[in-house]
């Protein structure tokens, strides 16, 4: 599938994405990836199962609910079990016996979130085991190393993270680093054919930053011969060589994280509107509802997220609405399903009151009915977004949705109102 | 037309009403086998006996849902519930009207409804002569005969455990006082019981099961069991013959000299007793019906059952397969706890314990030849790693597996009895006893 991205190769990296339909006002687009484990329809939410397992849902449940791709995570598995043992395993497919898709991230999330247990070099990211203490170092070979043990569809490079609530300096050395860490990741993957090395654009919240980012890639697609004097590390000694420097999609990340919303979906239209369109944008760790309408329609394929998985083991079912908890005392006598609408198992079957009940006891069954409807709500979420796109009335559909979830138009909030006018969605 | 059919109503017509019949198909060395037919509300249902009851909490099996539920084979055909963790709801299920087989979302299994939760047996000392507690996640539920009466009603089982007063059995040692008030309170109990059901339209179609009490006493054992024979209850529940392996010989002549009295075309449950090695006992002794508490057990310590219970010729080359040596199994059974309800019993040698470091890069299913979800789909390298990193799909898929591996031990115990071979079965079990 991905050619070999050798210093010598001018093979361009193949296009995994067909662009289905567009819609004629927004950036919203609906498309298929053609990956190794099957064909994926987008838009797609991708549900996070990051230690190997959907959270207490089979794979057959997650295969039911027409689930095609799915998160590994690249820092847990790295330590437990290991890449060895996975690869003993048949990757990380035979290991969970997932048929479809799998998405590993590089490790470089846990960076921000463990942040006190780590440290950022230029050589990589020194953790600090927290299950046996031991220290290890996750550098780009060596999360390209576990993710190609792995064998997921789609592996991405290791980034340099920095919280997007930090400004300075710090945020422009990660942003110049990721791009010399993609160089080192490309040329330490050993299985371009089987899996996609996706890049991930940084910047923090500065629109220059993020910018400049960007224009590095498509700088060296342009095959124009760069010289980034911070190359300095070994092996990139060539770096004058001219070098194509394609992949097959590019995340946006750094973002999803404590920034406010009115900066995020800035950052999120700036980096679509510079992105090949014929390649698909993936936006890190986005979830929420309206987060992933909204994206959608600034232009982004893509999704993952470990809400609607952990909020439901909270007792909290994803509706149209918004949410319904399921624990609170309301619910005890309240014999509709979550939402009659929805077509998952749980709702076919079970009551609010019921799972309230279920929820007050002490047996695991209550987390797996509402997993199982949050990951399908999220899943019918897009199948409908899309469906809108390919028929030509995505707009209304926003319109609906948001009308839905906030009851009056005027209600949506205003960094969501502002994002979709900027792409030419009014919702009076 | 009403007034007349209720004032007509009698022991004899209650009598009659149970159409319900258990008919026995042969009987070898005091073991039964044979089918319960015309079960259930609608009249109309099968259950095999030797059988087991599905284990479920709060309504629902443990760990599973309707889905991986139906990934299980031979699902037994009644589900049991506890009141201790329904009674709580009356007032849902009252509102509810439609019952509670509906309402957990099982409107087509048998359900019975127990008084307790054999995994976590409740505090004695609160049974009086009018009422008898259960314990939900809210606290205790006291329980007068009307209101036992009123939560049935709501709740709308095929079968259901009549209030009884089980604490004879709960002392180290009974007092011959203590095991006479324990039958004569659980007479009284049924007797009003029985009463309030014939008042009672929602409850025609349920089944009260006779409750034998009595402790470690044989005179109270015998009364018990030939009073509650004199009433017209749909079966026997046989409580407290669980306990210290130390009093097994005495519980189990105990069991046997009350299964006599017992008549012979009505099923005998037995609670608190679903360890492998003691089913075979119980069953030789005239028990029909168990629950399936113990593959749930073995699932909370994160273990898998493993005994074999093909007691086909070749007895010898399974054997090679289990783990330990004659050796190893003396010392276990002398290390082992003395309780053996509630989760935090020591392992058996029915199963292994897949956290042991052994089973870290070992391919090979749970059980090799096992029909079920995880062995079918997984590794025990897989189940190791879930249990490692504390994921909630260990105890799903362990559940599947260890309720399949003991529902066909079942079946395998029907067959044994069927071709004969009862012996070489309790032979294979007994051997892998610890």
């Amino acid at each position: 599938m991905a050619a070999a991205a050798s210093p010598s190769s001018m093979e361009s990296a193949p296009r995994i994405m067909r662009l289905v339909a567009e819609c004629s006002r927004s950036r919203a687009r609906a498309g298929e990836l053609r990956l190794p484990h099957g064909p994926v329809a987008t838009p797609v939410f991708m549900p996070v199962g990051t230690q190997a397992t959907m959270k207490g849902i089979t794979a057959e449940q997650l295969d039911a609910l027409g689930c095609r791709i799915c998160l590994g995570n690249t820092y847990h598995l790295g330590l437990r079990p290991g890449p060895e043992l996975i690869q003993k395993a048949h990757g990380l497919h035979g290991f969970m016996n997932w048929p479809h898709n799998l998405l590993t991230d590089s490790g470089g999330f846990q960076m921000v979130s463990l942040v006190s247990l780590s440290e950022v070099t230029e050589e990589g990211v020194r953790f600090r085991s927290p299950y046996d203490g031991e220290e290890t170092l996750l550098s780009p070979e060596r999360s390209v190393e576990i993710q190609n043990a792995l064998g997921s569809d789609i592996i991405m490079q290791l980034d340099d993270v920095v919280s997007s609530t930090v400004t300075g300096p710090r945020v422009e050395e990660a942003m110049f680093r990721s791009i010399r860490w993609l160089d080192r990741c490309i040329a330490a993957h050993r299985r371009p054919d089987q899996q996609n090395l996706f890049a991930i654009i940084q910047g923090g919240l500065d629109a220059h930053l993020r910018a400049t980012c960007l224009e590095a890639w498509l700088a060296k697609w342009c095959h124009v011969r760069t010289r980034d004097p911070r190359q300095q590390t070994p092996g990139h000694r060539e770096a004058e060589q001219m070098t194509k420097r394609d992949v097959p999609g590019f995340a946006i990340g750094g973002l999803s994280g404590g920034e406010s919303k009115n900066q995020f979906w800035r950052m999120v239209a700036l980096s679509t509107a510079r992105l090949p369109r014929d390649k698909p944008r993936y936006l890190m760790g986005v979830g929420y509802a309206t987060d992933l309408v909204v994206c959608v329609a600034l232009g982004c394929d893509m999704f993952d997220c470990v809400f609607p998985t952990r909020t439901a083991r909270f007792g909290s079912a994803l509706v149209p609405t918004g949410n319904l908890q399921l624990k609170k005392k309301q619910y005890e006598k309240d014999f509709r399903p979550i939402d009659p609408e929805c077509a998952c198992p749980t709702c076919q079957t079970h009551s609010r009151a019921f799972l309230h009940a279920l929820l007050h006891s002490d047996n695991t069954a209550a987390l797996h009915h509402l997993t199982v409807h949050n990951i399908a709500y999220q899943l019918q979420l897009m199948s409908a977004v899309r469906a809108s796109i390919v028929e030509k009335r995505f707009p209304d559909f926003v319109r609906h949705f948001m009308g839905t979830m906030y009851g009056d138009p005027t209600l949506c909030p205003t960094w969501a109102t502002e994002a979709l006018a900027s792409v030419g969605i009014t919702l009076a | 037309m009403e007034l007349l059919n209720l004032m007509l109503f009698s022991y004899q017509d209650l009598e009659e009403s149970h159409r319900m019949k258990l008919s026995l198909t042969k009987v070898v060395n005091g073991c039964r086998l044979g089918k319960i037919k015309n079960l259930g509300k609608t009249g109309d249902r099968t259950m095999d006996v030797p059988g087991c009851l599905l284990y479920t909490k709060t309504g629902s099996a443990p760990h599973l849902t309707p889905h991986t539920l139906h990934n299980i084979h031979k699902v037994p055909a009644m589900a049991q519930l506890t009141l201790s963790s329904l009674a709580e709801h009356h007032e849902v299920l009252a509102e509810y009207k439609e019952g509670v087989g509906k309402f957990i979302g099982m409107p087509e299994s048998l359900l019975y409804c127990s008084l307790h939760d054999p995994v976590s047996p409740c505090p004695a000392g609160y049974v009086t002569n009018k009422s008898v507690s259960v314990w939900g996640v809210g606290g205790r539920v006291e329980m007068t005969v009307s209101k036992f009466m009123a939560i049935q009603q709501a709740l709308q089982p095929d079968w259901f455990q009549c209030l009884s007063d089980g604490e004879a059995s709960c002392a180290e040692a009974t007092s011959i006082k203590r095991a006479r008030k324990s039958v004569d309170r659980s007479l009284l109990f049924l007797d009003n019981c029985l009463r309030l059901q014939e008042e009672s339209e929602a409850l025609q179609r349920s089944t009260i099961i006779g409750v034998i009490e009595g402790g470690d006493v044989m005179e109270e054992r015998l009364r018990s069991a030939r009073e509650t024979a004199k009433r017209p209850v749909g079966g026997f529940l046989l409580d407290g013959f669980q306990g210290d392996p130390m009093t097994l010989e005495t519980r189990l002549h105990l069991l046997s000299s009350v299964t006599a009295e017992l008549p012979e075309d009505k099923p005998r449950l037995i609670c608190s007793v679903s360890r492998p090695d003691e089913v075979l006992e119980c069953i030789e002794r005239g028990v029909d019906l168990f629950e399936s508490f113990f593959p749930y057990q073995v699932t909370e310590r994160g273990c898998a059952l493993t005994f074999s219970f093909d007691y086909q010729p070749n007895p010898e080359e399974t054997l090679l397969q289990q783990n330990g040596t004659q050796e190893e199994i003396k010392y276990v059974h002398q290390t082992k706890k003395i309780k053996t309800t509630g989760c935090n019993q020591e392992m058996t040698s029915f199963e292994i314990n897949l956290k042991e470091k052994k089973y870290q890069g070992d391919f090979e299913p749970l059980v090799r030849g096992c029909s079920c979800y995880c062995c079918q789909n997984h590794t025990r390298a897989y189940i190791h790693h879930l249990l490692v990193t504390n994921e909630l799909l260990a105890g799903v898929l362990l559940m599947m597996h260890n309720f399949e591996h003991y529902f066909g031990f079942f079946h395998s115990i029907r067959e044994a009895l069927k071709n004969d071979r009862l012996a070489q079965l309790k032979e294979l079990i007994r051997r892998q006893a610890s």
